[in-house]
């Protein structure tokens, strides 16, 4: 029976990943993602799923435990905020390069540097971009409540097992804070030793008279095969684009568009019913995956609209690909509080109709 | 049916926990919520606040820049929401300390002398309580029934024999709040 509780974005990730059949969490506490921890701690999986809930010493820890236990064909995860995931990327980076499945959800807040504990969404390119070295790219799913913090912890560790790749949850300090209504799945139980085994043929589950060693390493000296591998990966984020997600949400009629994905898109929603009382007709486009970006839609979308506001809290990271979809078709500009200031729904109709109804 | 509501304070007068059992009591009746607090570095003095949504639709922005209703319950937080309140909108507020009231003529202002009471009950704890009671009076969107599950749900089990108080706080609020304007 599923079940519907009032939570925290942060405790709906923690109970999800309970729920998910989730190995092992190893975290190291920040603002504002820490209640994650907190909550694992107070609910003792350990004791009824045999899930592992480890508080590390360090973030560089943490991210390590989830290379080892990814490589065993765990579902493994881990959960922080922007400064502690800068300190995971050079791990990040590791696993990609040694396809080894992971879910880490990154509670944005705002940067460069200790910056602030306020909500932020500036890791936009740190997320979908690499983050670390070289070629490679994340899974990158935004959520924009609290039921999709909890449903894309499922989802997360079937598309990182799908593809032998780490996946990152991009979130910020709304949605990791906001508390709402979430409807939680049934209990999948943790997979046994067995079921590993067949699923994860590649794993380091020990080695049997009937196969090879499994080696699982992100370096090859060899040029040649190094490179092939990368070819390899390409391939594989090519393919994550039958994985795309998107929402349309009042697009059938607009004449202008708002981009937004996480909190931003949940306040530009109030936008958009701000302007059409006064009888602008706007919707909003929102991107579920940011990789693979959702650009084929957002491309046809373009083709009806006057010009685009891209609204991230940041100096403007999404906007790029937003612009790199509609192919100069027309006019993008962006908006976006920083530093730890959230954007009101006002704020974003104030510039929507200086940045763009007024413009075009 | 939509109700967006501010409730602002001191740190330690219980003005996210008054938020959360509204908002889960709002839940438990069918509505959809949204409980959004200021989790900045506020600490036990300083300023509080959260922000509730309560509506029968999906609810777009937790992050709101006018509202329904302001609950506000020292003199920063009648500062900073008093214009933030929707022509027409409630603010209910307890004059306790205050020394500038508020002044707006477009919105039916409430006092509710939440502090005094609670003082004389000699349990300053059900403070937040009489003045939820206050505002469930003036907008009565969800019912006793599903505040007192709220409550069990809120409370951790060691403090559900304080329900009784709660609730009684509750109609201390209803009976003791008065419109001003």
């Amino acid at each position: 029976m599923s079940e519907i509780r009032l939570m925290m974005g942060n405790e709906a990730i923690a109970e999800a990943a309970i729920r998910a059949g989730c190995d092992g969490y190893f975290g190291y506490p920040i603002t504002p993602q820490s209640e994650v921890l907190e909550y694992l701690m107070a609910e003792k999986p350990y004791e009824r799923t045999g899930m592992v809930v480890l508080q590390a010493e360090s973030e560089l820890a943490a991210v390590n435990m989830l290379y080892g236990g990814g490589a065993a064909g765990k579902r493994v995860m881990t959960t922080s905020s922007s400064p502690g995931i800068s300190l995971m990327q050079e791990a990040i980076s590791y696993m990609a390069g040694a396809e080894i499945p992971c879910l880490i959800a990154n509670v944005v807040r705002g940067g460069p540097g200790l910056g602030t504990i306020q909500p932020s969404q500036s890791d936009y390119f740190q997320a979908t971009k690499g983050g670390g070295h070289g070629d490679y790219c994340l899974f990158v799913l935004a959520p924009s409540s609290v039921q999709e913090m909890a449903d894309f912890v499922k989802l997360g560790f079937e598309m990182a097992f799908k593809y032998r790749n780490p996946v990152m949850i991009l979130s910020d300090g709304v949605i990791g804070q906001v508390m709402e209504k979430v409807e939680l799945i049934d209990p999948i139980p943790r997979r046994t030793q067995e079921e590993i085994i067949k699923e994860c043929p590649w794993a380091t589950t020990g080695k049997t008279p009937d196969r090879e060693r499994n080696i699982i390493t992100s370096l090859d000296l060899d040029p040649i095969r190094q490179e092939k591998h990368v070819m390899n990966l390409k391939e594989k984020f090519e393919k994550m684009k039958e994985d795309v997600m998107w929402e349309n949400i009042q697009t059938d009629d607009a004449e202008y568009l708002i981009v937004a994905y996480g909190s931003s898109a949940r306040i530009s929603q109030k936008t958009i019913d701000l302007a059409r009382n006064e009888g602008i007709k706007v919707g909003l486009f929102r991107p579920i995956t940011l990789y693979p970006f959702p650009e084929k839609e957002l491309e046809r979308l373009s083709k009806q609209v006057k010009g685009i506001l891209s609204v991230e809290m940041s100096l403007g990271q999404l906007i790029e690909d937003v612009r790199l979809a509609v192919h100069d078709r027309v006019p993008v500009e962006h908006y976006g509080r920083v530093g730890g200031s959230v954007h009101t729904p006002f704020q974003v109709l104030e510039a929507l109709k200086e940045k763009i109804v007024n413009k075009y | 049916m939509t109700e967006e509501i501010i409730i602002a304070g001191f740190g330690g007068q219980g003005v996210q926990s008054m938020g959360k059992i509204l908002a889960t009591s709002g839940m438990k009746q069918g509505l959809n919520v949204s409980w959004f607090p200021s989790y900045g570095p506020e600490m036990r003095g300083g300023t509080s606040n959260v922000t509730v949504i309560l509506s029968d639709e999906r609810i777009s922005s937790p992050v709101l820049n006018e509202y329904d209703t302001a609950i506000v319950l020292n003199q920063p937080s009648i500062d900073k929401f008093e214009n933030s309140i929707k022509p027409g909108g409630i603010l209910i507020y307890d004059p306790h300390g205050i020394t500038r009231h508020p002044q707006r003529n477009d919105i039916e202002i409430y006092q509710v002398e939440a502090a005094n009471k609670a003082s004389e009950a000699g349990n300053m704890r059900i403070f937040n309580m009489i003045v939820l009671g206050g505002y469930l009076k003036i907008k009565s969107i969800v019912s006793l029934d599903f505040i007192e599950e709220g409550l069990k749900e809120s409370l951790p089990e060691r403090h559900h024999h304080l329900i009784p108080a709660n609730l009684n706080a509750i109609k201390i609020g209803q009976e003791i709040i008065k419109k001003i304007n």
